[in-house]
């Protein structure tokens, strides 16, 4: 049940879209697979479910290599490609009794089947729709519906909640960590909020390549180090002061009195910067904490440094 | 491959298309066999159906484009050929249960000019007096012309994303390979080059087969054909692994 990426690559010409990538995904794990547009997911997840050939590296699905056992581990995936391509001319139960048969699934296990996923997918009331009539919201159901339906080991979404309004979101999220149980699921996205909340391990690549492979846990912790601060001050203050401050590394002046401030977290900087307002008399008008998150993490490990 | 043939049937009847050639095909040989002035069985006085079996191929050389251009096109430019290829079927069984799609559909809109036999075969004086042997054959052509087509269809709409595209180099190549070779044959600096070059166009062997002469070379040629344009079209869907 294990996917096992082992040195990829994927070359378009000279550009590197997946540059020398490796990682292991455990059976019952949920990856987020994180990056800015553009970073290699998409083509990385497209090799993994046997659409695209790698330039070079193996990809190893449940012990199937993609390029010589395709057809095996085509049946053990399932797949919801990015932008969610589906047959708009055809009807919900039509579709989903085509993929079905593509599975092979026999007609009398297909019928309960078929029932059983759409209650799961929410779509009871429109499934007797043409998906071609149907919101954004609910043919992003009918994907997932279809990428779950012969109950594949293997769940690779290529970001699933995209276009979705944020109740939407919310239950695709619980739908995925539902079923999540005892499958495998990567899923890419660049939502951080949605790491946050279904994922145990997340990867960031940029550009092709891996920048983070941790927990979501230690990625916040690593986050949680440093504070910024938002301060402002009725009038003018002196900047040298701010300076002189023990902890303080980063200053920023955004318009008059005030400041984005960033230091480390054990250096107690609100207790010192109210203290030096009340010693040089200025008025401190208000004092925020910015909050530290995993989109900070990803800003910081994806900025490009050309 | 029946999963994808039934897939691509329910389609042509959801999406109106099956209708829709079916409707012109019928109605566009009903006017040129009962009811134009210049080609009616009517006004011919011989108990034939030449028209059917003469026109036929051109009304088909339209048609039979517009019903494969969809087919790897469309799939294309909305991504659902990722959800096809990614899953448990080969690439045979996506090309081959199109091909077949698209011919049962060709087959259908054909099967009903039947009447047109009973008519005729009516109105013939004596009544039956009709070359029913040379029918058969004509049928058993038209239908292999149809099969043909849809091959080179599919070819066509392999080639490119752009539906319009696909149509125009599909009813270019049927042309080609319905009269085109005949006609380069008949340029006379070939010498006995020219029977060869006739040969490997469709209509030498859709004649001898309208003759009610069931040749095994004949069938051969539709069907090697066919088999080429389809391992042409499998090839080029391999093509993304390159």
């Amino acid at each position: 049940m294990s996917i096992i990426v082992k040195d990829l690559v994927k070359a378009y010409g000279t550009q590197k879209a997946v540059d020398h990538i490796s990682f292991e995904v455990q059976p019952g794990e949920i990856l987020g697979f994180l990056g800015p547009n553009g970073a290699g997911k998409s083509t990385t997840m497209k090799i993994a479910t046997g659409y695209i050939p790698s330039t070079s590296g193996t990809v190893l699905v449940d012990g199937f290599d993609v390029t010589e056992q395709s057809l095996e581990v085509r049946k053990i995936v399932g797949y919801l490609p990015e932008h969610n391509p589906l047959y708009l001319d055809m009807y919900v139960h039509e579709y989903l009794r085509f993929i079905g048969k593509v599975h092979k699934i026999p007609s009398v296990k297909l019928k309960p089947r078929i029932k059983e996923i759409i209650q799961m997918a929410g779509l009871e009331v429109e499934q007797n729709k043409q998906i071609g009539s149907l919101s954004k919201g609910y043919r992003q159901r009918v994907g997932l519906a279809q990428a779950l339906l012969h109950d594949p080991k293997v769940l690779i979404l290529d970001e699933p909640t995209t276009g979705l309004d944020p109740n939407q979101i919310v239950e695709i999220r619980n739908l995925i960590k539902q079923i999540s149980q005892e499958k495998t699921v990567v899923f890419s996205t660049h939502i951080m909020q949605e790491v946050q909340a279904i994922c145990d391990r997340a990867i960031i690549i940029n550009r092709g390549s891996i920048v983070a492979d941790q927990s979501v846990e230690s990625l916040k912790a690593g986050a949680a180090d440093r504070i910024t601060l938002l301060v402002e001050w009725a009038g003018e203050i002196d900047e040298s002061m701010l300076q002189s401050l023990e902890g303080v590394d980063q200053l920023e002046n955004l318009h008059t009195g005030k400041w984005k401030i960033s230091g480390s977290k054990t250096s107690d900087l609100r207790k010192k910067l109210v203290n030096l307002s009340a010693a040089q008399n200025w008025d401190l008008m208000g004092l925020t904490v910015e909050e530290h998150s995993l989109e900070n993490v990803f800003r910081e490990l994806t900025a490009t440094k050309d | 491959m029946l999963a994808v043939f039934q897939k691509e049937i329910s389609l042509f009847l959801n999406s109106l298309i099956a209708y829709i050639v079916i409707g012109v095909f019928l109605t566009g040989i009903g006017l040129l066999t009962w009811i134009f002035p210049n080609t009616n069985v009517l006004d011919y006085g011989y108990a034939s159906l030449d028209t059917l079996f003469d026109l036929g191929p051109y009304v088909l050389m339209f048609l039979i484009p517009a019903i494969t251009m969809r087919t790897l096109a469309e799939e294309r430019k909305t991504g659902t050929i990722e959800l096809l290829l990614t899953r448990p079927l080969t690439d045979w069984d996506i090309v081959f249960g199109k091909f077949l799609a698209s011919w049962a559909l060709v087959i259908f809109s054909i099967l009903p000019t039947l009447i047109y036999y009973v008519s005729v075969y009516q109105l013939g004086n004596p009544t039956g007096n009709i070359d029913t042997p040379g029918i058969i054959g004509s049928y058993i052509g038209l239908i292999l012309l149809g099969g043909l087509f849809a091959a080179i269809g599919m070819f066509a709409s392999s080639l490119t994303d752009n539906q319009i595209v696909s149509f125009i180099l599909a009813v270019f190549f049927c042309f080609i390979f319905f009269d085109g070779f005949e006609a380069i044959a008949n340029i006379d600096v070939w010498g006995t080059l020219s029977l060869l070059i006739s040969q490997i166009g469709i209509v030498y062997h859709y004649k001898t087969l309208s003759k009610g002469l069931l040749d095994l070379r004949d069938l051969v040629y539709f069907f090697s054909v066919m088999a080429f344009f389809l391992a042409t079209t499998f090839t080029i869907i391999r093509s993304r692994k390159w």
